[in-house]
């Protein structure tokens, strides 16, 4: 079943057009990845998804229904969204900002599940902790668990790897290949192609807001792909835990 | 019993006794016998002086006190900003303007114009915050609308003063933005007590959106919860709070911005919880401040603004070094 759907759609921001023709779908129990140069619509497919960015024409459907028809609520209740953006305002303990992601339940309730996803994550020892008292992988890890804690059948997640030390980045990446595995459809953005093609089902190549390649990673990351998009004379080659890619730019 | 409740249980006793030192203690000392006329014969002078001038003006101190520290404290939670406090989104100016055009209108005179005058200036900068943060999401946005808003208001009010022709307004005028609950009457208490708790209403109400907002503009829209609306509560109650402020006691500072901090950390940060004792600690704050000011021994009465900016000053700074830990997030 699609979790997602975008058919045709375009988006801007201000004058500059960010998403030109996406046509992709995200199914329940997969970890899609989306992979692309700087500015190349991966972020704003994200925030589309989410109903953060309008869409000009074509259209976004969460598990069949159109996001424009959805109320805030019922589209939280569908798709969880883990923003690139790691400040906490305030210096709240890691639980009560985990407990944010299920706004809706009663205050035992949201901690009671917010401990749980935690505990998901490995943060478990942090639940008491504020956040200004963390580090940068530490605060990733309570953000997930935020993210977790909404349990909507969709994840999104925005360069969730950005700035972690390698252990972390797999751990993340593990996280959200389990909710896959659990059941859910997850949608997330990665600048690491190895990892892109280690954890995710699939992998949708972007380039100045269009769809390059849609398919299993390998196949979508060939070497002709990576040459017309990142400028990159690469090729994949087997490591011990699967391919690795190895690459050069090219002049 | 939550640390939030016993916060505000603890806070609530400490106005209550605050209350009880502004009623009981002022310039003029009282002997025993004073004080016995002072609770049991209304038609004595010294009850006269405990109820009808010390007693409204220290419950009016705390009902003012309260509206500037919930103001801050929803400023705060709405911008994501420590910084933020009543008069950063000119919502204070824009209330002094209203008064101060009353002031020179000749409505000094008139019951309830010149308060009047400054809810309706409140209310229109409320409106045009609501409006513009429909138009721009981003809090840094809001902020320099509100910066430029206070300023046209500042200068508006300076062109009043400079260009009005009696002294007798200009002096008026000063005195309202130099702030003051001197000579606060019941009834000032009874129209200020209303606004403040339709403001606390507002901010209740708001109060999911605030803590949501912790997490940035773009995971609290994705969060289900209704932000646009929340958004515009939480300015609702900025503004009524403000601007009922302003209408009953002039332009008082740093309660609104040192309030919300004295709580902070007892409430972890939470923009929601922080509310309530926000409210509380701004009350207690000016009931103290007025009291001090009071007892002050000057040949004129301390203002209350000048006072709490001068006290409020010194004292937000040792807090903003212990909180800058916080801030560098």
């Amino acid at each position: 079943m699609n979790l997602l759907t975008f058919k045709g759609v375009r988006a801007s921001l201000g004058q500059v057009r960010v998403l030109d023709g996406i046509d992709i779908a995200v199914k329940a129990g997969e970890v899609t990845a989306l992979c692309g140069p700087n500015g190349a619509g991966k972020s704003s497919v994200i925030r589309a998804a989410a109903g953060l960015l309008p869409v000009e024409a074509g259209e976004v459907r969460l598990s069949d229904v159109a996001i424009g028809r959805l109320s805030p609520r019922q589209r939280a209740e569908r798709v969880a969204y883990l923003p690139q953006e790691r400040r906490i305002a305030w210096n709240l303990p890691a639980v009560e900002v985990a407990a944010l992601g299920a706004p809706f339940l009663s205050g035992e309730a949201a901690l009671a599940k917010a401990a749980a996803s935690l505990e998901a994550v490995g943060a478990g020892h942090l639940a008491d902790r504020g956040v200004a008292d963390m580090s940068g992988g530490e605060r990733a890890r309570v953000l997930l668990a935020r993210a977790l804690t909404t349990q909507a059948p969709l994840m999104l997640a925005d360069e969730p790897i950005a700035g972690l030390d390698p252990d972390a980045q797999r751990l993340v990446l593990e996280r959200l290949k389990a909710r896959a595995e659990a059941g859910a459809g997850v949608l997330v953005s990665l600048h690491d192609l190895t990892l892109a093609a280690a954890f995710a089902d699939r992998v949708i190549v972007l380039d100045r807001g269009r769809v390059i390649a849609d398919a299993a990673p390998i196949t979508a990351l060939a070497p002709t792909v990576l040459r017309q998009v990142f400028g990159l004379d690469a090729r994949w080659v087997e490591g011990p835990d699967g391919p690795l890619l190895a690459a050069r730019r090219t002049q | 019993m939550s640390r939030t409740a016993r916060l505000c249980l603890l806070l609530g006793l400490a106005i209550v006794a605050a209350l009880a030192a502004a009623v009981l203690v002022g310039e003029t000392p009282f002997d025993g016998g004073q004080y016995a006329a002072a609770f049991g014969d209304p038609a004595s002078g010294p009850w006269e002086v405990l109820w009808q001038v010390r007693a409204p003006r220290a419950v009016c101190a705390l009902v003012v006190g309260a509206a500037l520290g919930l103001a801050g404290a929803v400023m705060q939670g709405l911008l994501r900003n420590p910084l933020a406090d009543p008069g950063v989104l000119g919502v204070s100016a824009t209330a002094a303007l209203g008064a101060a055009l009353a002031i020179v209108l000749g409505g000094a005179g008139v019951t309830g114009l010149v308060e009047g005058s400054a809810l309706a200036g409140a209310a229109a900068a409320g409106g045009l915050l609501i409006v513009a943060s429909s138009l721009v999401r981003a809090p840094e946005a809001l902020i320099l609308f509100g910066v430029a808003l206070s300023s046209f208001a500042g200068a508006a009010t300076a062109l009043i003063f400079n260009l009005s022709p009696s002294p007798i307004a200009q002096a008026e005028v000063m005195a309202w933005l130099l702030g003051s609950v001197q000579n606060r009457s019941w009834i000032d208490v009874a129209w200020v007590t209303p606004a403040v708790v339709v403001a606390a209403v507002f901010a209740g109400l708001s109060a999911s959106g605030l803590r949501m907002l912790t997490l940035g503009d773009e995971a609290a829209a994705a969060s289900g919860l209704s932000m646009g609306r929340l958004r515009v509560f939480a300015l609702i109650a900025a503004a009524v709070a403000t601007g009922a402020a302003v209408a009953v006691a002039g332009v008082i500072g740093f309660v609104g911005l040192a309030a919300p901090h004295l709580v902070r950390a007892a409430v972890r940060g939470d923009a929601g919880r922080i509310l309530a004792p926000s409210a509380l600690a701004g009350g207690l704050m000016l009931v103290v401040a007025d009291l001090l000011a009071r007892l002050t021994p000057t040949d004129q009465e301390l203002k209350l603004g000048v006072f709490t900016a001068l006290i409020g000053a010194p004292l937000f700074a040792l807090i903003a070094w212990r909180a800058a830990r916080e801030w560098r997030l």
